[in-house]
């Protein structure tokens, strides 16, 4: 394929027109409070293919806050390396200024008051924007959707993915693979993948009975664009039948099958494809791994971890791109390809600041549209927050702990459990609480709060579990979410450590005693993967007990020590 | 994650198994090598192993062997109070030396297969299948 020596001169070249047309150009300029939208799109388009890659989305039609994580840590070869670099040192590697829009978009710092000064990020309708002035420059550019699209709002629920598609499919993706979508049910994915206008794609997607490929989703598609055949492979979420409930699609089975990667990579280079793109959604840290064993794939697109960073990775021959989630950025990539090989390529994250994308009218009154029936549902006040609620980071964020509070006190319970999902928007301190931003943290179709009783010995066995599946060295073993989150008890964790003795000195808040392993202890919780779950829905739980708060007040959370990062 | 009281023994108990192997397992699991190999000294190359990192389904866990110019493949659950999962015997009219099924795990443990070659010699592979309870996927 590509020699390292051309491999690098391609690198450094694109890092150089990185730096003096993208990236670090437009956070001075904002600095100045000059921000414009020809900026953020400026773009010397390259070579012969243009992909646009957007990931993430739950569902997030409309512009929201979204604070990236202060904790994001990284194990095995993948301690310190990006994206396990938050705050002042991702500022530091990339060179960002302080208080820059760039510094607001992409770490946590002082997220209320420069959110106050940037404004939302996202929107689809903004997002079309870009897609289109990409597409006028480059009208047969790739857009390629990275699954978690149909799933994580109000009226994606009450209308079983149906708003996300009609906003999605009047932006014309070219591909798309899948996670959550399949918490719709399979019968109604199936429903919604037959009508697909675009290729919905999973080389990992198999038949759970036979054990072969699965009829209803192709394991990739061929592209002829700018005169370069263009193989794009879907790779979907590996561990959905684990993370999620595996009853919901019992037709179905997953995992990584890197070996049949490699098989589908072989074919498509033997049918002549000049480039081949992975779509994945196994999240970063799995994609770096599989870019090591897998060869021949030009560019990984890469989701589920909801990482964003301004520069490519590079992985022996491969390209890693992150795109971050909620609709917050859309990563434009442009490469050049000739005789069958990626001679250099060109890239972008172009952050969408919503006050400053002229959204598009035409997906803007679509998406009106699809709320307009449950407008009165959304905008209802059901309190106000006295500080940030946000959830994103490796333990205990605030939107969690209120999760959690509001389990132990409407279900009367010593201790709760939160998911340790990375997906929900960010409330401003100030700001009200509607409906729609409790269905933004808590909507799923598995939602319903259980009570039940543990013992001291199962809970330390879940944390164990659920911190293999964070913490495990090898990224294959690691599932690609945060860890459970957990009210009304202390823990400390080292993450160096091998299961079975990561987690230590649990203790009761209520009393300061240490948690006794043959005590049972009344738990609440939700997103129970085992069915037949029994208990309110978790958006009910969390908006009666704020409507008896009034004013939720957020006091930091230090229950959890975590030691060895 | 909620459990019922019947779910909630099962899996401490599979979780137990899982972190601390038995000493009867693991002596088991040698037992059944040795038996295998007759003692024989065994390489590391000539069979593929393919078995998920983590089970969907403890209860039903995929796993393929292949292992060109075997005579016969075993494979053996390492954590499995039982540890024999399979011996596959290939006639000289085989036309391909690999077998697929699907095995039970009691929890997370190594899978091990080994192939006796036709000039005698004996090949393992061996992968961790990480048995889960799952739920908090981002």
């Amino acid at each position: 394929m590509i020699s390292r020596r051309d491999f690098l001169q391609a690198s450094m070249a694109a890092s150089a027109l990185v730096g003096a047309s993208g990236f670090g150009n437009w956070s001075k300029l904002a600095a100045q409070q000059a921000l414009t939208q020809d900026q953020l799109l400026e773009f010397d388009t390259f070579g012969n293919v243009s992909l646009i890659h957007i990931t993430d989305i739950h569902a997030q039609l409309k512009p929201i806050y979204f604070r990236e994580p202060e904790i994001n840590l990284g194990v095995g070869d993948n301690k310190g390396a990006v994206p396990h670099i938050t705050g002042a040192e991702f500022r530091e590697l990339y060179g960002i200024e302080d208080g820059s829009p760039s510094h607001y978009a992409l770490t946590y710092n002082d997220f209320s008051a420069l959110a106050r000064t940037y404004g939302k990020m996202g929107g689809m309708d903004r997002v079309a924007t870009v897609v289109n002035a990409i597409r006028a420059e480059r009208p047969d550019a790739l857009l390629l959707d990275g699954g978690d699209t149909w799933h994580g709002s109000y009226t994606c629920y009450h209308t079983e993915g149906q708003d996300v598609v009609n906003v999605m499919n009047a932006l014309k993706p070219d591909a798309m693979t899948f996670h959550w979508e399949f918490t719709l049910g399979q019968d109604r994915v199936r429903e919604l993948v037959d009508g697909l206008p675009y290729a919905a794609l999973g080389q990992n997607i198999f038949d759970a009975m036979w054990d072969e490929p699965a009829a209803e989703f192709k394991p990739y598609q061929f592209f002829e664009r700018g005169g370069v055949k263009i193989a794009v492979i879907g790779q979907a979420f590996p561990y959905m039948p684990i993370a999620n409930p595996g009853w919901m699609f019992p037709d179905y089975s997953f995992g990584i099958r890197d070996e049949r990667m490699q098989e589908m990579v072989d074919e498509v280079r033997a049918k002549g494809a000049e480039c081949v793109v992975c779509l994945s959604h196994n999240g970063f840290d799995v994609d770096k791994k599989m870019a090591s064993v897998v060869t021949g794939i030009d560019v990984i697109l890469t989701g589920h971890t909801h990482d964003a960073l301004p520069e490519p990775v590079l992985v022996g021959d491969t390209i890693l791109i992150a795109s971050g989630s909620n609709g917050k950025f859309v990563s434009r990539v442009d490469l050049n390809i000739q005789n069958g090989r990626m001679m250099g390529f060109r890239h972008k994250l172009i952050p969408i600041f919503s006050d400053v994308i002229e959204p598009d009218a035409e997906i803007a009154t679509l998406i009106d549209e699809q709320r307009a029936p449950y407008k009165d549902q959304l905008e209802e006040v059901i309190g106000q927050t006295d500080g940030l609620l946000y959830r994103r980071g490796n333990f205990n964020g605030s939107w969690d702990d209120l999760i959690c509070d509001a389990l132990m006190s409407e279900r009367e319970a010593d201790i709760a459990m939160s998911p340790g999902v990375r997906w929900g928007p960010s409330i401003l301190p100030g700001q009200d609480i509607t409906r729609e931003d409790i269905w933004n943290v808590t909507s799923m179709t598995y939602g319903r709060a259980y009570r039940t009783e543990m013992t001291g010995e199962f809970i330390h066995t879940i944390l164990e579990d659920v911190g293999d599946n964070l913490f495990n060295p090898d990224p294959y073993y690691q599932q690609g979410g945060d860890m459970v989150r957990i009210g009304g008890m202390g823990y400390r964790i080292d993450i160096t450590k091998p299961q079975g003795s990561r987690i230590t000195d649990m203790t009761l808040l209520s009393t300061g005693e240490a948690i006794d392993p043959a005590k049972s202890y009344v738990v609440a919780g939700w997103a129970s993967v085992n069915e037949g779950t029994e208990g309110p829905q978790i958006w009910d739980v969390v908006e009666n007990h704020i409507r008896k708060q009034g004013t939720v007040t957020v006091t930091p959370n230090t229950s959890v020590k975590v030691v060895g990062a | 994650m909620s459990f019922s009281r019947r779910d909630t023994i099962l899996m401490a108990l599979g979780a137990a198994a899982a972190t601390t192997l038995p000493m009867s397992a693991r002596a088991a699991i040698e037992d059944a090598i040795s038996a295998f190999t007759d003692g024989a000294e065994v390489g590391e190359t000539g069979i593929t192993l393919t078995a998920p990192e983590i089970a969907e389904n403890g209860n039903t866990v995929p796993v393929e062997v292949s292992a060109p110019g075997a005579a016969s493949i075993i494979i053996l659950a390492a954590g499995n109070p039982t540890p024999g999962v399979a011996t596959f015997n290939f006639g000289p009219l085989a036309g391909a030396q690999a077998a697929s099924t699907r095995m039970r795990l009691a929890g997370t443990q190594d899978v091990v297969a080994i192939a006796k070659m036709e000039d005698g010699s004996y090949a393992q592979a061996r992968q961790e299948v990480k048995v889960t309870i799952g739920g908090c996927g981002g």
